[in-house]
């Protein structure tokens, strides 16, 4: 790749991040005007949510697993085993939970999003769906927006409940704590602001998955290469904006609930 | 959106240029096509055919000038109306551009299903579709499946099911052997003497910009003949007006007769 002299190289930057901004103020729009694609967003709930479900449950027991074992190591040494679920319910809940599903979704459905368009985009379908009179934002993008925010707000639930279920079960099998005083523990350190914390988190990675999947896919140029390309920066670009914004929602959410 | 009437040119280029990155790609570009008038775009490769059609319809915009479509200026076009505006064009791709994941019937049918359009009635048109370019026993098979001259004849076919006011031709020859290009003139051919659509046609085969200049489609015989050169047209359709682009320009604009005879010496190399 040949290198851009300086102000190219930032004109290029500040147009990439106009036309990102363009793309996801219209998929916003359209999901408030008709016509709306309810078989496109269906189908995408069941690829985004019901796919990726197998992945989300593992990811998300094994997180709960290692967790309790982990912790148990530090919180002998204060005498607080006990404290176990507490531990492993507020990490899942308010924080491992939505952050891994946002990432194990962005590592599996923004690449397949960038892939699909991008293949499109080079065979110029976007083209042809723009040339016979449809918007390929409201068809495209905006199904995924809806069906991604939506499906990973659930997973995010599931894979916080798997995590806790992979905790107790360390706990209880490998720990020698009971179940009873591991989900009293668990339940009881949750309060509401935790939870909101927690589902707050998914509906910006849903958002930022949606988007930035499609905004690469919709830019491809360049072929077979271009969509390789287009894939593997939507899966890095995704995963680090999840956690800068995970970062700055957890702030804004200390600041609104306190710690 | 007004239907244009029978004095507006139905696409009209004033002083279009558009540049990609540093690179001007169409320069001060100005032309107009009249209703039922095939224009054919002629040039060099990557002289900037295929962008100008693209502009035509709205899928790329212009740094200066203005572009008129049925009489609209398609810069002031809201997005809604830009897409109302492109029901009424047909466009057939380069590389076909049909959709890989949908079926023959589906990628035909794409504009009927969104405009909401019965499946039956749909079904009658698509197959009506089909049979305009002699392929209804592929309704069923997916792209992949197809040769490259059936994909851009159900590329044709997706362009003309909702009998369009015009049609943008991007290279349909492109990368075909000749008798499946002459096939393919002939149903561009077929649709300009039958529906008399404006159509403009990009091609850089001299051969069937030619052929479409001096044949005609005889519906009764269901192919194609050569004009009497004794008619009242001598021998060549009088509806057909060209376009030369070389490195952005345009290098010629006129009838088959002037540039035949065109005295431009790059026009005369070009043409031998």
């Amino acid at each position: 790749m040949p290198l851009l002299p300086p102000d190219v190289f930032v004109k290029k930057q500040v147009a990439a991040v106009q036309e990102y901004s363009i793309l996801a103020g219209r998929a916003i729009a359209d999901i408030f005007s008709r016509p709306l694609y309810w078989d496109d967003i269906f189908t995408q709930m069941d690829s985004i949510g019901v796919g990726s479900l197998p992945i989300i449950i593992l990811s998300g027991f094994f997180t709960g697993c290692v967790l309790a074992l982990q912790s148990v190591t530090a919180l002998q040494e204060f005498g607080a085993v006990s404290k176990t679920g507490s531990l492993v319910s507020l990490s899942m809940v308010k924080e491992l939970g939505p952050v891994l599903t946002g990432l194990m979704v962005s590592g599996r459905n923004a690449a397949g999003m960038a892939s699909e368009l991008g293949s499109m985009k080079v065979t110029e379908q976007i083209d042809a769906m723009r040339a016979l009179g449809t918007d390929p934002i409201r068809k495209l993008v905006t199904p995924r927006l809806i069906a991604t925010v939506f499906m990973l707000f659930f997973l995010t639930i599931i894979a916080d409940a798997v995590g806790i279920a992979g905790g107790a079960l360390v706990s209880v099998g490998m720990l020698g704590l009971t179940a009873s005083s591991y989900l009293h523990s668990s339940y009881t350190s949750l309060v509401h602001g935790d939870i909101v914390q927690g589902l707050t988190k998914p509906l910006f990675s849903g958002f930022i998955i949606a988007t930035v999947g499609c905004f690469y896919g919709m830019r491809t140029t360049g072929g077979t290469q271009g969509v390789g390309r287009a894939t593997t920066q939507a899966v890095v670009v995704s995963s680090v904006f999840i956690i800068v914004v995970d970062f700055i929602v957890t702030r804004l959410m200390i600041g609104i609930f306190g710690s | 959106m007004e239907p244009s009437n029978g004095a507006t040119p139905v696409v009209q280029f004033e002083g279009v240029s558009i540049t990609f990155d540093v690179k001007p790609i169409l320069h001060d570009i100005s032309f107009s096509v009249e209703r039922g008038q095939t224009l054919v775009l002629l040039g060099p490769a990557g002289c900037g055919k295929s962008v100008l059609l693209k502009l035509t319809n709205g899928l790329l915009r212009p740094d200066s000038g203005t572009i008129r479509v049925f009489g609209e200026d398609i810069a002031k076009l809201r997005r809604r109306e830009l897409y109302q505006l492109r029901a009424r064009i047909g466009m057939v791709f380069q590389e076909s551009a049909l959709f890989d994941s949908l079926t023959v019937e589906e990628n035909v049918a794409y504009r009927l299903h969104e405009e909401h359009v019965p499946e039956a009635e749909a079904h009658v048109r698509v197959v009506e579709a089909l049979k305009f370019v002699e392929l209804e026993a592929a309704i069923d098979k997916f792209p992949s499946e197809l040769s490259g001259g059936m994909r851009r004849r159900v590329s044709i076919a997706r362009a003309i099911i909702s009998n369009p006011d015009l049609i943008l031709y991007d290279s349909p020859t492109g990368g075909l052997d000749p008798i499946t290009s002459a096939t393919i003139i002939e149903l561009v051919m077929k649709q300009r003497d039958v529906s008399h659509t404006t159509s403009l046609v990009v091609t850089h085969r001299l051969q069937d910009a030619f052929m479409l200049a001096t044949h005609c489609y005889d519906p009764a015989a269901g192919g194609m003949n050569p004009l009497p050169k004794d008619g009242p047209d001598h021998g060549i359709d009088e509806g057909m007006k060209f376009l030369v682009l070389n490195e952005g320009k345009i290098a010629f604009q006129g009838t088959t007769e002037d540039l035949v005879h065109s005295d431009d010496p790059w026009v005369k190399r070009y043409l031998e």
